[in-house]
Protein backbone atom coordinates (compact mmCIF):
# COMPACT_ATOMS: atom_id res chain seq x y z
CA UNK A 1 0.00 0.00 0.00
CA UNK A 2 1.31 3.52 -0.82
CA UNK A 3 0.80 6.04 1.95
CA UNK A 4 0.68 9.84 2.31
CA UNK A 5 1.43 11.52 5.39
CA UNK A 6 0.57 15.05 6.04
CA UNK A 7 2.47 17.03 8.48
CA UNK A 8 3.01 20.65 9.73
CA UNK A 9 5.97 21.56 10.41
CA UNK A 10 6.99 25.31 11.05
CA UNK A 11 10.71 25.36 12.12
CA UNK A 12 10.81 21.74 13.37
CA UNK A 13 9.60 18.60 12.95
CA UNK A 14 6.74 18.04 16.00
CA UNK A 15 6.77 14.46 17.43
CA UNK A 16 3.12 14.40 16.77
CA UNK A 17 4.58 15.00 12.75
CA UNK A 18 6.88 11.83 13.74
CA UNK A 19 4.65 10.02 15.36
CA UNK A 20 1.88 10.36 12.04
CA UNK A 21 5.44 9.60 9.72
CA UNK A 22 6.02 6.14 11.97
CA UNK A 23 2.48 5.06 11.40
CA UNK A 24 2.30 6.00 7.73
CA UNK A 25 5.37 3.62 7.55
CA UNK A 26 4.40 0.76 9.35
CA UNK A 27 1.40 0.76 6.64
CA UNK A 28 2.95 1.38 3.54
CA UNK A 29 5.92 3.22 1.51
CA UNK A 30 5.36 6.39 2.96
CA UNK A 31 5.46 10.09 1.17
CA UNK A 32 5.23 12.73 3.37
CA UNK A 33 3.54 16.53 2.48
CA UNK A 34 3.98 19.25 4.10
CA UNK A 35 4.97 23.50 3.38
CA UNK A 36 6.04 26.42 4.59
CA UNK A 37 9.41 27.62 4.99
CA UNK A 38 11.18 25.14 7.71
CA UNK A 39 14.82 24.44 6.30
CA UNK A 40 15.70 20.89 4.68
CA UNK A 41 18.25 20.07 7.30
CA UNK A 42 15.22 19.75 10.18
CA UNK A 43 12.66 17.83 7.32
CA UNK A 44 15.68 15.16 6.86
CA UNK A 45 14.66 13.72 10.58
CA UNK A 46 11.13 12.51 8.60
CA UNK A 47 13.96 9.47 6.73
CA UNK A 48 14.87 8.60 10.12
CA UNK A 49 11.07 7.87 11.15
CA UNK A 50 10.66 5.57 7.65
CA UNK A 51 9.47 9.03 5.17
CA UNK A 52 11.10 8.06 1.96
CA UNK A 53 10.39 10.79 0.56
CA UNK A 54 9.29 14.56 1.68
CA UNK A 55 7.43 16.53 -0.99
CA UNK A 56 7.40 20.73 0.08
CA UNK A 57 5.37 23.17 -1.08
CA UNK A 58 6.71 26.71 -0.25
CA UNK A 59 4.45 29.68 0.78
CA UNK A 60 0.99 29.03 1.47
CA UNK A 61 -1.12 29.95 4.70
CA UNK A 62 -1.73 27.27 6.91
CA UNK A 63 -5.60 28.98 7.56
CA UNK A 64 -6.59 27.96 4.16
CA UNK A 65 -8.70 24.55 4.71
CA UNK A 66 -9.31 24.42 0.90
CA UNK A 67 -5.87 25.03 -0.08
CA UNK A 68 -4.16 22.48 2.12
CA UNK A 69 -6.91 20.15 1.07
CA UNK A 70 -5.92 20.92 -2.54
CA UNK A 71 -2.29 20.42 -1.67
CA UNK A 72 -2.78 16.83 -0.67
CA UNK A 73 -5.19 16.01 -3.13
CA UNK A 74 -2.54 17.04 -5.86
CA UNK A 75 0.16 15.05 -3.59
CA UNK A 76 -2.12 11.75 -3.72
CA UNK A 77 -2.73 12.24 -6.84
CA UNK A 78 1.14 12.36 -7.77
CA UNK A 79 2.45 9.53 -5.42
CA UNK A 80 -0.52 7.49 -6.20
CA UNK A 81 -1.01 6.59 -1.97
CA UNK A 82 -4.12 5.16 -1.52
CA UNK A 83 -4.50 5.90 2.15
CA UNK A 84 -3.45 9.24 3.76
CA UNK A 85 -2.27 9.70 7.31
CA UNK A 86 -2.12 12.84 9.36
CA UNK A 87 -2.34 14.11 13.08
CA UNK A 88 -5.63 14.77 15.11
CA UNK A 89 -4.71 17.53 16.30
CA UNK A 90 -6.23 21.20 15.21
CA UNK A 91 -5.22 21.44 12.10
CA UNK A 92 -6.13 17.33 11.57
CA UNK A 93 -9.75 18.69 12.36
CA UNK A 94 -9.87 21.16 10.64
CA UNK A 95 -8.89 19.42 7.06
CA UNK A 96 -8.94 15.62 7.47
CA UNK A 97 -12.64 15.38 6.98
CA UNK A 98 -12.29 17.90 4.10
CA UNK A 99 -9.38 15.75 2.06
CA UNK A 100 -12.11 12.41 2.50
CA UNK A 101 -14.82 14.49 1.03
CA UNK A 102 -12.75 15.32 -1.78
CA UNK A 103 -11.26 11.81 -2.46
CA UNK A 104 -14.55 10.44 -1.57
CA UNK A 105 -12.60 8.58 1.18
CA UNK A 106 -13.77 6.62 4.45
CA UNK A 107 -12.33 8.67 7.42
CA UNK A 108 -11.40 7.29 10.57
CA UNK A 109 -10.95 10.55 12.74
CA UNK A 110 -8.77 9.89 16.21
CA UNK A 111 -7.19 6.17 15.25
CA UNK A 112 -5.41 5.09 18.72
CA UNK A 113 -3.50 2.24 16.90
CA UNK A 114 -2.35 0.60 13.45
CA UNK A 115 -5.11 -0.95 11.17
CA UNK A 116 -5.90 -4.49 11.21
CA UNK A 117 -5.53 -5.87 7.40
CA UNK A 118 -6.29 -9.39 8.13
CA UNK A 119 -9.92 -9.25 7.71
CA UNK A 120 -10.21 -5.96 5.66
CA UNK A 121 -9.66 -2.58 7.24
CA UNK A 122 -10.38 -2.18 10.34
CA UNK A 123 -8.70 0.83 12.62
CA UNK A 124 -9.64 1.55 16.49
CA UNK A 125 -10.95 4.61 17.55
CA UNK A 126 -11.55 6.44 21.17
CA UNK A 127 -15.84 6.94 21.50
CA UNK A 128 -18.22 8.20 23.77
CA UNK A 129 -15.49 10.92 24.77
CA UNK A 130 -12.88 8.17 26.15
CA UNK A 131 -14.96 6.31 27.69
CA UNK A 132 -15.40 3.50 24.93
CA UNK A 133 -13.37 2.11 22.04
CA UNK A 134 -14.90 1.36 18.40
CA UNK A 135 -13.31 -1.02 15.83
CA UNK A 136 -14.05 0.87 12.25
CA UNK A 137 -14.01 -0.78 9.49
CA UNK A 138 -13.31 1.40 6.42
CA UNK A 139 -15.17 -0.08 2.72
CA UNK A 140 -13.55 2.77 0.48
CA UNK A 141 -10.59 2.66 -1.90
CA UNK A 142 -9.05 5.12 -0.55
CA UNK A 143 -8.80 5.76 3.31
CA UNK A 144 -8.15 8.66 5.75
CA UNK A 145 -6.96 8.30 8.95
CA UNK A 146 -6.03 10.79 11.53
CA UNK A 147 -4.26 9.59 14.62
CA UNK A 148 -4.67 10.83 18.15
CA UNK A 149 -1.74 12.41 19.79
CA UNK A 150 0.62 10.19 21.87
CA UNK A 151 -1.29 6.97 21.06
CA UNK A 152 1.34 5.48 18.37
CA UNK A 153 5.35 5.98 19.73
CA UNK A 154 7.47 7.04 16.86
CA UNK A 155 9.90 4.50 16.16
CA UNK A 156 13.36 4.86 14.10
CA UNK A 157 13.86 2.71 11.12
CA UNK A 158 17.52 3.91 10.14
CA UNK A 159 16.31 5.13 6.90
CA UNK A 160 16.84 8.56 5.13
CA UNK A 161 14.63 10.81 3.06
CA UNK A 162 14.62 12.95 -0.60
CA UNK A 163 13.24 15.88 -0.23
CA UNK A 164 11.65 17.89 -3.25
CA UNK A 165 9.88 20.79 -4.40
CA UNK A 166 6.41 20.45 -5.05
CA UNK A 167 3.80 23.01 -6.72
CA UNK A 168 0.39 22.30 -7.52
CA UNK A 169 -2.60 24.62 -8.29
CA UNK A 170 -4.21 25.33 -4.88
CA UNK A 171 -6.81 27.66 -5.52
CA UNK A 172 -7.55 30.62 -4.12
CA UNK A 173 -7.27 31.36 0.17
CA UNK A 174 -10.75 32.38 1.07
CA UNK A 175 -10.12 33.11 4.69
CA UNK A 176 -7.83 36.17 5.62
CA UNK A 177 -5.76 35.60 9.28
CA UNK A 178 -6.01 39.21 10.60
CA UNK A 179 -4.38 37.74 14.33
CA UNK A 180 -2.15 34.77 15.69
CA UNK A 181 -2.33 34.86 19.58
CA UNK A 182 -0.10 32.73 20.70
CA UNK A 183 -0.27 30.78 24.17
CA UNK A 184 3.30 30.63 25.10
CA UNK A 185 5.99 28.10 24.20
CA UNK A 186 4.68 25.49 26.26
CA UNK A 187 3.85 21.88 24.90
CA UNK A 188 -0.01 22.01 23.99
CA UNK A 189 -2.32 19.79 25.69
CA UNK A 190 -3.56 16.89 23.77
CA UNK A 191 0.07 16.45 22.75
CA UNK A 192 1.79 16.71 26.39
CA UNK A 193 3.23 13.48 28.24
CA UNK A 194 3.34 14.98 31.58
CA UNK A 195 0.34 16.83 32.42
CA UNK A 196 -0.36 18.49 36.20
CA UNK A 197 -4.15 19.16 36.54
CA UNK A 198 -5.65 20.83 39.45
CA UNK A 199 -9.39 21.99 40.17
CA UNK A 200 -11.87 23.62 42.64
CA UNK A 201 -9.98 21.98 46.04
CA UNK A 202 -7.29 24.98 44.94
CA UNK A 203 -10.01 27.45 46.47
CA UNK A 204 -8.48 30.39 44.03
CA UNK A 205 -6.45 30.82 40.87
CA UNK A 206 -4.19 32.92 43.39
CA UNK A 207 -3.26 29.46 44.91
CA UNK A 208 -2.10 28.19 41.24
CA UNK A 209 1.71 28.98 41.77
CA UNK A 210 1.92 25.16 43.31
CA UNK A 211 0.76 23.83 40.23
CA UNK A 212 3.19 25.70 38.03
CA UNK A 213 6.10 25.22 39.81
CA UNK A 214 5.34 21.40 40.17
CA UNK A 215 4.62 21.39 36.28
CA UNK A 216 7.81 23.38 35.98
CA UNK A 217 9.83 21.00 37.67
CA UNK A 218 8.48 18.41 35.30
CA UNK A 219 8.48 20.35 32.35
CA UNK A 220 4.48 19.48 32.28
CA UNK A 221 1.49 21.33 30.74
CA UNK A 222 -0.62 22.52 33.24
CA UNK A 223 -4.68 21.62 33.06
CA UNK A 224 -8.32 22.17 35.25
CA UNK A 225 -11.63 20.70 35.28
CA UNK A 226 -14.36 22.20 33.61
CA UNK A 227 -15.75 23.96 37.17
CA UNK A 228 -12.79 25.87 37.30
CA UNK A 229 -12.89 26.87 33.91
CA UNK A 230 -16.34 27.94 33.73
CA UNK A 231 -15.61 30.52 36.69
CA UNK A 232 -12.79 32.12 34.82
CA UNK A 233 -9.83 30.69 37.27
CA UNK A 234 -7.64 29.34 34.64
CA UNK A 235 -8.29 29.66 30.70
CA UNK A 236 -10.71 27.86 28.66
CA UNK A 237 -7.68 26.16 26.62
CA UNK A 238 -6.99 24.30 29.72
CA UNK A 239 -10.53 22.36 30.30
CA UNK A 240 -9.83 18.93 29.93
CA UNK A 241 -12.99 16.56 30.23
CA UNK A 242 -15.88 15.09 28.17
CA UNK A 243 -16.51 18.86 27.12
CA UNK A 244 -12.94 20.12 27.13
CA UNK A 245 -9.99 18.37 25.64
CA UNK A 246 -9.33 15.11 25.49
CA UNK A 247 -5.97 13.37 26.59
CA UNK A 248 -3.74 10.90 26.83
CA UNK A 249 -0.33 11.92 28.40
CA UNK A 250 1.79 9.23 30.19
CA UNK A 251 1.55 10.79 33.33
CA UNK A 252 -1.85 12.86 34.64
CA UNK A 253 -1.62 14.34 38.36
CA UNK A 254 -4.79 15.46 39.29
CA UNK A 255 -4.94 17.49 42.69
CA UNK A 256 -8.29 19.11 44.46
CA UNK A 257 -10.21 17.22 41.77
CA UNK A 258 -13.09 14.70 42.75
CA UNK A 259 -13.34 13.17 39.49
CA UNK A 260 -16.66 13.68 37.74
CA UNK A 261 -17.69 11.18 34.77
CA UNK A 262 -17.49 13.75 32.52
CA UNK A 263 -13.97 15.01 33.79
CA UNK A 264 -12.59 10.91 33.91
CA UNK A 265 -14.01 10.99 29.80
CA UNK A 266 -11.17 13.10 28.96
CA UNK A 267 -8.39 11.60 30.82
CA UNK A 268 -8.84 8.21 31.05
CA UNK A 269 -6.58 7.36 27.95
CA UNK A 270 -3.69 8.32 30.70
CA UNK A 271 -1.03 5.60 31.33
CA UNK A 272 -0.48 6.53 34.92
CA UNK A 273 -2.98 8.88 36.91
CA UNK A 274 -1.90 10.48 40.43
CA UNK A 275 -5.00 11.71 42.14
CA UNK A 276 -4.59 14.11 45.48
CA UNK A 277 -7.65 14.73 47.08
CA UNK A 278 -8.38 15.81 51.02
CA UNK A 279 -11.24 13.55 50.91
CA UNK A 280 -10.85 9.76 50.45
CA UNK A 281 -14.39 9.17 49.11
CA UNK A 282 -13.32 11.08 46.13
CA UNK A 283 -14.82 8.98 43.10
CA UNK A 284 -11.61 9.78 41.11
CA UNK A 285 -9.21 7.79 43.48
CA UNK A 286 -11.01 4.64 41.41
CA UNK A 287 -9.77 5.50 38.16
CA UNK A 288 -6.24 6.33 39.86
CA UNK A 289 -3.05 4.20 39.85
CA UNK A 290 -1.79 6.51 42.82
CA UNK A 291 -3.50 8.45 45.54
CA UNK A 292 -2.57 10.57 48.01
CA UNK A 293 -5.71 12.00 50.80
CA UNK A 294 -4.49 14.83 51.71
CA UNK A 295 -4.44 18.63 51.57
CA UNK A 296 -2.73 19.51 48.09
CA UNK A 297 -1.51 22.60 49.33
CA UNK A 298 0.96 20.45 51.47
CA UNK A 299 1.51 17.23 49.14
CA UNK A 300 2.47 19.57 45.99
CA UNK A 301 4.76 21.40 47.36
CA UNK A 302 6.32 18.28 48.67
CA UNK A 303 6.00 16.49 45.60
CA UNK A 304 7.52 18.85 44.03
CA UNK A 305 10.78 18.75 46.23
CA UNK A 306 10.85 14.96 45.45
CA UNK A 307 11.07 15.54 41.70
CA UNK A 308 13.93 17.93 41.92
CA UNK A 309 15.51 15.63 44.82
CA UNK A 310 15.33 13.00 41.84
CA UNK A 311 16.10 15.40 38.72
CA UNK A 312 19.33 16.26 40.65
CA UNK A 313 19.77 12.78 41.12
CA UNK A 314 19.74 11.45 37.65
CA UNK A 315 22.32 14.33 36.82
CA UNK B 1 -29.44 36.02 7.13
CA UNK B 2 -30.09 32.56 7.41
CA UNK B 3 -28.51 29.94 9.35
CA UNK B 4 -28.70 26.16 9.09
CA UNK B 5 -27.45 24.39 12.21
CA UNK B 6 -26.77 21.00 12.45
CA UNK B 7 -28.51 19.15 15.21
CA UNK B 8 -26.85 15.41 16.60
CA UNK B 9 -28.52 13.84 19.38
CA UNK B 10 -26.69 11.94 22.01
CA UNK B 11 -26.48 10.45 25.23
CA UNK B 12 -26.57 12.58 28.39
CA UNK B 13 -23.02 13.13 29.59
CA UNK B 14 -24.04 10.86 32.73
CA UNK B 15 -25.23 7.96 30.54
CA UNK B 16 -24.27 4.04 31.37
CA UNK B 17 -22.11 3.86 28.43
CA UNK B 18 -22.50 -0.28 27.33
CA UNK B 19 -23.10 -2.23 24.32
CA UNK B 20 -25.35 -5.26 23.34
CA UNK B 21 -25.78 -7.60 20.68
CA UNK B 22 -22.26 -8.84 20.48
CA UNK B 23 -20.97 -5.73 21.60
CA UNK B 24 -21.86 -4.09 18.04
CA UNK B 25 -24.26 -1.91 19.30
CA UNK B 26 -25.04 1.21 21.98
CA UNK B 27 -27.00 -0.29 25.06
CA UNK B 28 -29.99 2.46 24.82
CA UNK B 29 -31.63 0.94 27.43
CA UNK B 30 -32.37 3.12 30.19
CA UNK B 31 -30.67 6.47 28.54
CA UNK B 32 -31.44 9.52 28.33
CA UNK B 33 -31.05 11.55 24.67
CA UNK B 34 -29.82 14.75 25.11
CA UNK B 35 -28.96 17.90 22.09
CA UNK B 36 -24.85 17.11 21.49
CA UNK B 37 -23.90 20.17 23.55
CA UNK B 38 -21.37 21.35 21.38
CA UNK B 39 -24.50 21.54 18.78
CA UNK B 40 -26.87 23.02 21.49
CA UNK B 41 -24.85 25.65 23.90
CA UNK B 42 -22.20 26.85 21.05
CA UNK B 43 -23.96 26.43 17.70
CA UNK B 44 -27.37 26.99 18.25
CA UNK B 45 -27.54 29.67 20.76
CA UNK B 46 -24.60 31.82 18.31
CA UNK B 47 -27.14 31.20 15.52
CA UNK B 48 -30.05 32.62 17.55
CA UNK B 49 -28.17 35.40 19.04
CA UNK B 50 -26.99 36.16 15.17
CA UNK B 51 -30.35 36.40 14.29
CA UNK B 52 -31.73 38.28 16.73
CA UNK B 53 -28.89 40.98 16.19
CA UNK B 54 -29.68 41.16 12.41
CA UNK B 55 -32.89 39.72 11.50
CA UNK B 56 -33.27 36.43 9.71
CA UNK B 57 -34.05 32.37 10.73
CA UNK B 58 -32.45 29.72 11.77
CA UNK B 59 -33.13 26.07 10.39
CA UNK B 60 -32.06 22.81 12.45
CA UNK B 61 -31.17 19.94 10.37
CA UNK B 62 -30.97 16.33 11.62
CA UNK B 63 -30.08 13.04 9.72
CA UNK B 64 -32.55 10.62 12.20
CA UNK B 65 -35.46 8.93 12.42
CA UNK B 66 -38.63 9.89 14.54
CA UNK B 67 -36.48 8.81 17.35
CA UNK B 68 -34.65 11.81 17.05
CA UNK B 69 -37.65 14.03 17.14
CA UNK B 70 -37.97 15.08 20.46
CA UNK B 71 -34.29 16.32 20.53
CA UNK B 72 -35.26 18.45 17.68
CA UNK B 73 -38.43 19.56 19.44
CA UNK B 74 -35.95 20.56 22.33
CA UNK B 75 -33.90 22.70 19.71
CA UNK B 76 -37.22 24.84 18.17
CA UNK B 77 -37.54 24.85 22.54
CA UNK B 78 -34.48 26.84 22.76
CA UNK B 79 -36.00 29.12 19.34
CA UNK B 80 -35.01 27.51 16.41
CA UNK B 81 -37.61 28.54 14.14
CA UNK B 82 -37.94 25.44 12.21
CA UNK B 83 -36.38 21.91 11.81
CA UNK B 84 -35.82 19.69 9.01
CA UNK B 85 -35.24 15.44 9.35
CA UNK B 86 -33.80 13.80 6.86
CA UNK B 87 -35.24 10.80 7.46
CA UNK B 88 -32.96 7.29 7.70
CA UNK B 89 -30.09 6.02 10.09
CA UNK B 90 -27.44 8.07 10.34
CA UNK B 91 -25.03 5.57 9.01
CA UNK B 92 -21.50 7.31 9.26
CA UNK B 93 -20.34 10.74 9.11
CA UNK B 94 -19.84 11.20 5.24
CA UNK B 95 -23.76 10.18 4.98
CA UNK B 96 -24.98 12.38 7.19
CA UNK B 97 -22.74 15.11 5.22
CA UNK B 98 -23.38 14.38 2.08
CA UNK B 99 -27.21 14.33 2.84
CA UNK B 100 -27.41 17.81 4.79
CA UNK B 101 -24.62 19.22 1.57
CA UNK B 102 -27.70 18.01 -1.06
CA UNK B 103 -30.35 19.88 1.06
CA UNK B 104 -28.55 22.85 1.52
CA UNK B 105 -26.79 23.12 -1.79
CA UNK B 106 -29.78 25.60 -3.63
CA UNK B 107 -31.13 27.38 -0.58
CA UNK B 108 -28.65 29.83 0.04
CA UNK B 109 -27.26 29.44 3.97
CA UNK B 110 -24.98 32.46 4.74
CA UNK B 111 -23.72 30.50 7.73
CA UNK B 112 -23.84 26.22 8.46
CA UNK B 113 -23.26 25.36 11.69
CA UNK B 114 -21.84 22.28 13.32
CA UNK B 115 -20.83 21.67 16.88
CA UNK B 116 -17.03 21.05 17.62
CA UNK B 117 -17.81 17.01 17.83
CA UNK B 118 -20.61 14.66 19.05
CA UNK B 119 -19.63 13.53 22.46
CA UNK B 120 -20.69 10.20 21.07
CA UNK B 121 -18.38 9.51 18.15
CA UNK B 122 -16.32 12.91 18.78
CA UNK B 123 -15.34 12.32 15.15
CA UNK B 124 -15.38 16.48 14.10
CA UNK B 125 -16.04 15.20 10.46
CA UNK B 126 -19.14 16.36 9.53
CA UNK B 127 -18.77 20.01 9.18
CA UNK B 128 -15.44 20.01 7.44
CA UNK B 129 -17.15 17.75 4.97
CA UNK B 130 -20.26 19.95 4.22
CA UNK B 131 -17.75 22.67 3.82
CA UNK B 132 -15.47 20.81 0.83
CA UNK B 133 -19.10 19.34 -0.81
CA UNK B 134 -20.21 22.91 -0.85
CA UNK B 135 -16.69 24.10 -1.89
CA UNK B 136 -17.02 26.36 0.95
CA UNK B 137 -14.58 27.23 3.96
CA UNK B 138 -14.84 25.54 7.02
CA UNK B 139 -13.51 27.20 10.14
CA UNK B 140 -12.81 24.48 12.38
CA UNK B 141 -13.26 24.74 16.29
CA UNK B 142 -14.40 28.74 16.50
CA UNK B 143 -14.30 29.91 19.65
CA UNK B 144 -16.14 33.05 19.04
CA UNK B 145 -17.97 34.45 15.81
CA UNK B 146 -18.92 38.44 14.79
CA UNK B 147 -20.82 39.33 11.73
CA UNK B 148 -20.86 42.50 9.90
CA UNK B 149 -22.98 42.34 6.55
CA UNK B 150 -21.10 39.79 4.45
CA UNK B 151 -17.66 40.05 6.45
CA UNK B 152 -17.81 37.72 9.29
CA UNK B 153 -15.04 38.04 12.30
CA UNK B 154 -13.47 34.76 13.92
CA UNK B 155 -11.50 33.31 16.41
CA UNK B 156 -10.23 30.18 16.57
CA UNK B 157 -8.30 27.29 18.14
CA UNK B 158 -5.15 26.47 16.38
CA UNK B 159 -1.96 24.25 17.01
CA UNK B 160 -0.33 26.89 19.47
CA UNK B 161 -2.79 29.59 19.97
CA UNK B 162 -5.93 31.69 18.66
CA UNK B 163 -6.45 33.02 15.51
CA UNK B 164 -8.27 35.59 14.27
CA UNK B 165 -9.29 35.48 10.71
CA UNK B 166 -11.80 37.17 8.71
CA UNK B 167 -13.97 35.42 6.10
CA UNK B 168 -17.06 36.16 3.56
CA UNK B 169 -20.40 34.23 3.90
CA UNK B 170 -21.48 31.89 2.82
CA UNK B 171 -18.95 29.72 5.22
CA UNK B 172 -19.02 26.53 7.11
CA UNK B 173 -18.07 26.40 10.91
CA UNK B 174 -17.78 23.69 13.99
CA UNK B 175 -18.33 25.81 17.33
CA UNK B 176 -16.15 25.23 20.29
CA UNK B 177 -16.40 26.23 23.74
CA UNK B 178 -16.68 29.87 24.01
CA UNK B 179 -19.10 30.69 21.40
CA UNK B 180 -22.05 31.35 23.16
CA UNK B 181 -23.47 30.16 26.52
CA UNK B 182 -26.23 27.69 27.14
CA UNK B 183 -30.23 28.80 27.30
CA UNK B 184 -32.97 26.82 29.33
CA UNK B 185 -35.74 26.59 26.88
CA UNK B 186 -38.71 29.02 28.97
CA UNK B 187 -42.95 27.31 28.98
CA UNK B 188 -43.34 29.78 26.21
CA UNK B 189 -40.78 28.51 23.99
CA UNK B 190 -41.85 24.81 24.94
CA UNK B 191 -45.17 25.44 24.28
CA UNK B 192 -44.25 26.97 20.72
CA UNK B 193 -41.89 24.62 19.62
CA UNK B 194 -45.31 21.88 19.50
CA UNK B 195 -46.34 23.87 16.76
CA UNK B 196 -43.07 24.83 14.84
CA UNK B 197 -42.08 22.69 11.25
CA UNK B 198 -40.52 19.79 11.89
CA UNK B 199 -40.20 18.68 7.68
CA UNK B 200 -39.18 15.65 6.89
CA UNK B 201 -37.65 14.91 4.06
CA UNK B 202 -36.65 11.81 1.98
CA UNK B 203 -33.18 10.87 2.24
CA UNK B 204 -31.32 10.59 -0.89
CA UNK B 205 -29.99 7.21 -1.98
CA UNK B 206 -26.22 6.70 -0.74
CA UNK B 207 -23.90 4.40 0.45
CA UNK B 208 -21.85 5.04 3.95
CA UNK B 209 -17.77 4.48 3.79
CA UNK B 210 -17.09 3.06 7.11
CA UNK B 211 -19.06 0.86 9.99
CA UNK B 212 -18.70 0.46 13.19
CA UNK B 213 -17.94 -3.38 13.18
CA UNK B 214 -17.59 -3.84 17.32
CA UNK B 215 -17.38 -1.80 20.74
CA UNK B 216 -15.22 -2.47 23.87
CA UNK B 217 -14.89 -0.61 26.75
CA UNK B 218 -11.45 0.52 28.81
CA UNK B 219 -10.05 -2.48 31.09
CA UNK B 220 -10.28 -1.68 34.14
CA UNK B 221 -7.41 -0.20 36.28
CA UNK B 222 -5.79 -2.95 38.87
CA UNK B 223 -6.42 -0.42 41.98
CA UNK B 224 -5.34 2.46 43.17
CA UNK B 225 -1.95 2.41 45.65
CA UNK B 226 -2.04 4.72 48.43
CA UNK B 227 1.10 6.61 49.42
CA UNK B 228 1.28 8.28 52.53
CA UNK B 229 1.26 12.06 51.54
CA UNK B 230 4.21 12.61 53.99
CA UNK B 231 6.02 10.03 51.24
CA UNK B 232 6.34 11.89 48.19
CA UNK B 233 9.65 10.31 47.50
CA UNK B 234 8.04 6.98 47.42
CA UNK B 235 5.66 8.39 45.20
CA UNK B 236 8.27 9.41 42.59
CA UNK B 237 10.36 6.32 43.41
CA UNK B 238 7.05 4.62 42.14
CA UNK B 239 6.47 6.42 39.00
CA UNK B 240 10.20 6.16 37.50
CA UNK B 241 10.89 2.38 38.40
CA UNK B 242 7.62 0.95 38.50
CA UNK B 243 5.62 2.78 36.17
CA UNK B 244 8.29 4.20 34.00
CA UNK B 245 6.88 7.52 33.10
CA UNK B 246 9.51 9.78 34.27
Amino acid sequence: MSVLVFIEAKNKVSKAALEAVSYGSKIGSTTVITFGDISSDELAIVGEYGGEKVLIHRGINKSNDQQLTNLIHAAVESSGATIVVLSQDQTGKSIGPRVAAKLNAGHVSGAIDLPDTSNGFQVNTNVFSGKAMATVAVHSDKKVISILPNSISPEKTGGSTTIEEFDADLGEGKIVVKEMKTQGEGIPLPEAELVVSAGRGLKGPENWGIVEDLAKTLGATTACSRPVADIGWRPHHEHVGQTGIAIRPNLYIAAGISGAIQHLAGVNGSKVIVVINTDAEAPFFKAADYGVVGDAFEVLPRLNEAFKKFHNSQN
Amino acid sequence: MKILVCISKSPDTTAKIAFTDGNSKFDENGVQYIVNPYDEWYALVRALELVEANGGTVTTITVGTAADDPTIRKALAIGANDAVRIDGQALDASYVAKQISEYAKDKNFDIIFTGKETINYNGAQVGGMIAENLNQPFISLATKLDINGETATLERDVQGGVEVVEVNTPFVISAAKGMAEQRIPNMRGIMAARTKPLNVVPAVDLENLTTVVSYSLPEAKEGCKYIDPENMDELVDLLHNQSKVI
